[in-house]
């Protein structure tokens, strides 16, 4: 155990943390050097976020002491934290969308002269001057509704810095990036380390980790594993470390058995909440046997398109039909019987009642059929059955949780109930949608394997998805979409990962 | 402890907690206004559990309140405010008033006449503004609100007609007694049932001395089949579908704004059966021309909240709202005390359910202080 040092930025020693009688951290250590990046590599609800919130002061710790710069201090909130030179930039950024960038980054800390008074021109030069310092490229007079998610990332990087920030805790950053973004936020992070500042990143995604890191925590179930140097490890070592068991990161499949087509779009057009064009003459096709990916970044279309999929959203022009039969324009519940099931982005709001028990959501679309309900009758005891079963074959714990509330489970087996309901309706086409979002790497594997062995089946399977990694390895047909439309689809191992997020931004494919 | 801590967590025990705690906050209104706090207590409780009289007179006053009060929580089940449940209980009114005075046929016929005239009133009213929030998408409560002053002025200006304005008062006439439905309401004014009546104290406290009517048997086997309605049909599944997720629900195949529409029409329906029992069981059998709301529909809304919007919880809440009511009334005339601490007693008692929420994390709290005690 390192002393309390003046090398490192922070030591967080004994950290002890309980929710009720959940203990979420026990004796947990993390020591950060100056001018390294070191990440902090746990399972969804290992305790990072938990570890960064009491280190932020957002929550205080139960046992174990903290400290900066060697100092020993007590962060009772986030003002302390930033006093002490800590900066969070959290995964859903906190901007206010109709204010310039400078605005946003001088917001609660404004330089005034005199009555109070802020002088822009001054808070300008100063930003300025840490953009020029980083390489933080950002248009200071731009809205920040009008710039990427890439910059508003740089606009909240900023807002800490400019706060004085030393110690800089990113959590999740690649979580909405481009691959290229994501090469620039690596190379800001290289900067500002060069410079002396400390960054913790909080992921679970092991090649960033691998990329951008000099050292590497390890948080399993709330307890501390090991820290190791970066260099020294492997992808597939870390993913050990981190689920306790050794993990397949690569898919295992064998090649696409693909029959004839059995969903088609085309020329699809579909218009967003403000009327405009969200999905612009889409095409494209869906086998027997095979699974499409369509790749791309939130925001061009996917969720239109999914939406008019499942008639929730009316079609403007264009045709949606599977087995040859229509589906535009009808009815969710007439997309579902013709044998379209879809695992929704967000399965809080689209794919679950979360008051509801986990057997009535297990029979969501059912309900009306038999055996699950007689003349209008709802039969408990089926539903019930039914549910069992499902719970053991998709392994979704508790065991027992057939009656409690659906809202009471964790995300990944919220999102195992999910699946296995959608798969039992049998259907022709499986769409999952961002499957495997918020789920850890032992969850991921499964939703995979399942998807696989539903195409193995012969079932159609559409998957949409923003992690670039996760269509590369499921799809057997790598659909690019962008601005509403499909750019370019390729064959699984004929494409590199380069082309496709080149296509992604909008860049021409030249290859 | 968590055995304490379990039956704490419980909905009606937080319920209960609630109401003990809106007596603690008048206890202390009454006390800081310079009345006996003890004293006066005692009389609202006497005042509603002295006799078969006060019981029944409490029962009374309760059915409309938990008939109406079900209405609301059946649409709270879909995710709908009713607050109209008020406009839709003044036309059910109207219609009972209007049809029943002007059929007069034999009560097997006359009777469900009338009742199904105030349910289709109800329903009618309800299923229009469930029919702007499906087609239009406007909010329940905005059009419902406007709904109500429809309501209210239709029904003055229904009062103020000739064909059914009784000279020299401030309403109607009274429906045709073939539409009445107090228990043995015809049979206990001739003479052999005022003999018999008379002789047995507590029918005479209860059926002279009352209108007991069948209005709050109606209520309790409204009760049950709504929660049967809720909970075991798939009709129910797909109400409280889109009553707790509308988006899960639509994405899943189930009708949203097909089940709004019904929510709102058997809603408004329920509400107007509510208006019906009580122009066919309490004097004077018709409507009055009202200058402002009589809040049946609007107490209702309360009612649907203390029973946390269960249909079988509505009978106990509608019991106990109606008993404060007519309490109420004693304390006025014995202790001196404005009638309107009843309504603070009912205000604590809804903000404190209100806030049985917190219940649980304090328990929480508390017995894990136990623990670190204990260590």
């Amino acid at each position: 155990m390192a002393g309390e040092s003046s090398e490192y930025a922070v030591q967080m020693h004994g950290i002890t943390k309980r929710f009720g009688s959940f203990c979420a951290l026990q004796d947990m250590n993390l020591n950060v050097k100056k001018g390294s990046i070191h990440s902090l590599l746990g399972e969804n609800g290992a305790g990072k976020s938990t570890l960064m919130n009491i280190l932020y002061g957002l929550y205080q710790a139960d046992e174990g002491e903290i400290f900066v710069n060697g100092e020993k201090v007590d962060i009772k909130n986030p003002n302390v934290a930033i006093e002490h030179g800590i900066g969070m930039v959290h995964q859903h950024f906190m901007l206010v969308d109709d204010f310039t960038v400078t605005q946003n980054i001088v917001l609660g800390n404004e330089i005034t002269s005199h009555m109070g008074i802020v002088d822009a021109k001054k808070a300008r030069k100063k930003i300025l001057d840490i953009v020029e310092k980083y390489g933080l490229e950002v248009d200071p007079d731009a809205k920040v509704s009008d710039i990427s998610v890439g910059m508003q990332q740089r606009v909240e990087i900023l807002k800490a810095l400019y706060r004085g920030a030393e110690l800089l805790i990113l959590d999740e950053p690649t979580a909405v990036l481009t691959p290229q973004e994501i090469d620039d936020l690596i190379s800001i992070m290289n900067n500002l380390a060069k410079d002396g500042k400390a960054i913790i990143i909080i992921t679970h995604k092991l090649k960033e980790i691998k990329a951008s890191s000099d050292i590497c925590t390890i948080i399993r179930r709330g307890r501390y594993i090991d820290t190791l140097l970066v260099k020294g490890v492997t992808e597939n070592e870390l993913a050990t470390l981190m689920v306790g068991h050794e993990v397949k990161l690569v898919v295992d499949k064998t090649p696409a058995n693909a029959g004839e087509v059995v969903f088609e779009i085309k020329d699809l057009i579909v218009k967003n909440d403000r009327k405009l064009d969200a999905v612009k003459g889409l095409s494209l096709q869906v086998r027997k046997g095979e699974i499409v990916g369509i790749a791309g970044i939130d925001g061009n279309g996917q969720r239109e398109l999914v939406e008019a999929i499942n008639a929730l959203t009316p079609v403007a022009s264009g045709h949606i039909t599977i087995n040859g039969k229509p589906l535009e324009n009808t009815s969710p519940r007439q997309v579902i019987d013709s044998g379209v099931s879809t695992i929704p982005e967000d399965r809080q709001k689209r794919g679950l009642v979360l008051d509801f028990s986990v057997n009535e959501n297990c029979v969501l679309e059912q309900y009306r059929r038999t055996p699950f309900s007689k003349k209008g009758i709802l039969l408990k005891k089926e539903m019930e059955e039914f549910t069992k079963e499902l719970i053991q074959e998709y392994d979704v714990r508790p065991e027992d949780c057939g009656s409690r509330r659906a809202g009471s489970l964790s995300g990944g087996n919220q999102q195992k109930v999910i699946i296995g309901r959608e798969i039992a309706m049998d259907p022709d086409i499986l769409i999952a949608v961002q499957p495997t979002r918020g789920l850890d790497v032992g969850a991921i594997e499964t939703v995979h394997r399942t998807l696989i062995r539903e195409r193995d089946k012969g079932k159609a399977v559409l998957l949409i998805s923003f992690e670039l990694d996760e269509v590369m390895n499921v799809s057997d047909t790598i659909a690019v979409i962008y601005d509403g439309k499909i750019q370019d689809t390729f064959k699984q191992g004929t494409v590199d990962e380069n082309t496709i997020g080149l296509l992604m931004a909008g860049g021409k494919n030249h290859g | 402890m968590d055995k304490a801590a379990k039956i704490l967590k419980k909905p009606f025990t937080m319920t209960l907690i609630a109401i003990f705690f809106g007596f603690l906050v008048a206890g202390i209104i009454l006390a800081a206004a310079g009345y006996p706090t003890f004293h006066s207590l005692s009389v609202l409780l006497q005042g509603v559990f002295s006799g078969p009289k006060h019981i029944s007179n409490v029962i009374i006053k309760s059915t409309p309140l938990i008939l109406t009060g079900i209405g609301v929580a059946f649409a709270f089940q879909t995710g709908l405010f009713n607050i109209g449940a008020e406009g839709q209980f003044i036309m059910g009114c109207v219609a009972a008033t209007t049809v029943g005075i002007v059929c007069d046929f034999p009560p097997v016929i006359q009777i469900p006449l009338v009742l199904a005239a105030g349910v289709l009133a109800g329903a009618v009213f309800g299923g229009m503004v469930g029919f702007l929030k499906a087609k239009f998408g406007i909010h329940e409560v905005l059009t419902s609100i406007m709904f109500n002053w429809i309501a209210l002025y239709f029904s003055n200006f229904i009062s103020d007609l000739k064909r059914f304005h009784k000279p020299d008062t401030m309403g109607t006439y009274a429906i045709n007694k073939s539409g009445y439905t107090m228990i043995l309401g015809s049979w206990k004014t001739t003479k052999e049932g005022k003999e018999v009546l008379v002789n047995n104290e507590f029918l005479r406290d209860t059926l002279l001395k009352t209108d007991v009517n069948a209005g709050i048997l109606a209520a309790v086997v409204l009760a049950i089949l709504v929660s049967f309605l809720l909970y075991k049909t798939t009709k129910g599944f797909e109400l409280r579908a889109v009553g707790a997720n509308r988006f899960a629900a639509e994405s899943t195949g189930i009708d949203v704004n097909k089940n709004i529409l019904h929510a709102m029409i058997i809603s408004g329906g329920i509400c107007g059966l509510a208006a019906a029992f009580y122009i066919t069981g309490n004097s004077p059998h018709g409507i009055a021309t009202l200058a402002a709301f009589e809040n049946t529909g609007f107490n209702a809304l309360g009612v649907c909240l203390i029973a946390a919007s269960s249909p079988i919880g509505c009978i106990f809440a509608g019991l106990l709202f109606g008993g404060l009511l007519y309490g109420g009334q004693s304390l006025q005339y014995e202790v001196g005390a404005p009638s309107e601490i009843i309504n603070i007693v009912i205000g604590v008692v809804v903000f404190f359910v209100a806030l049985t929420h917190i219940i649980p994390p304090l328990v929480d709290r508390f017995s894990k202080g136990g623990k670190n005690h204990a260590k």
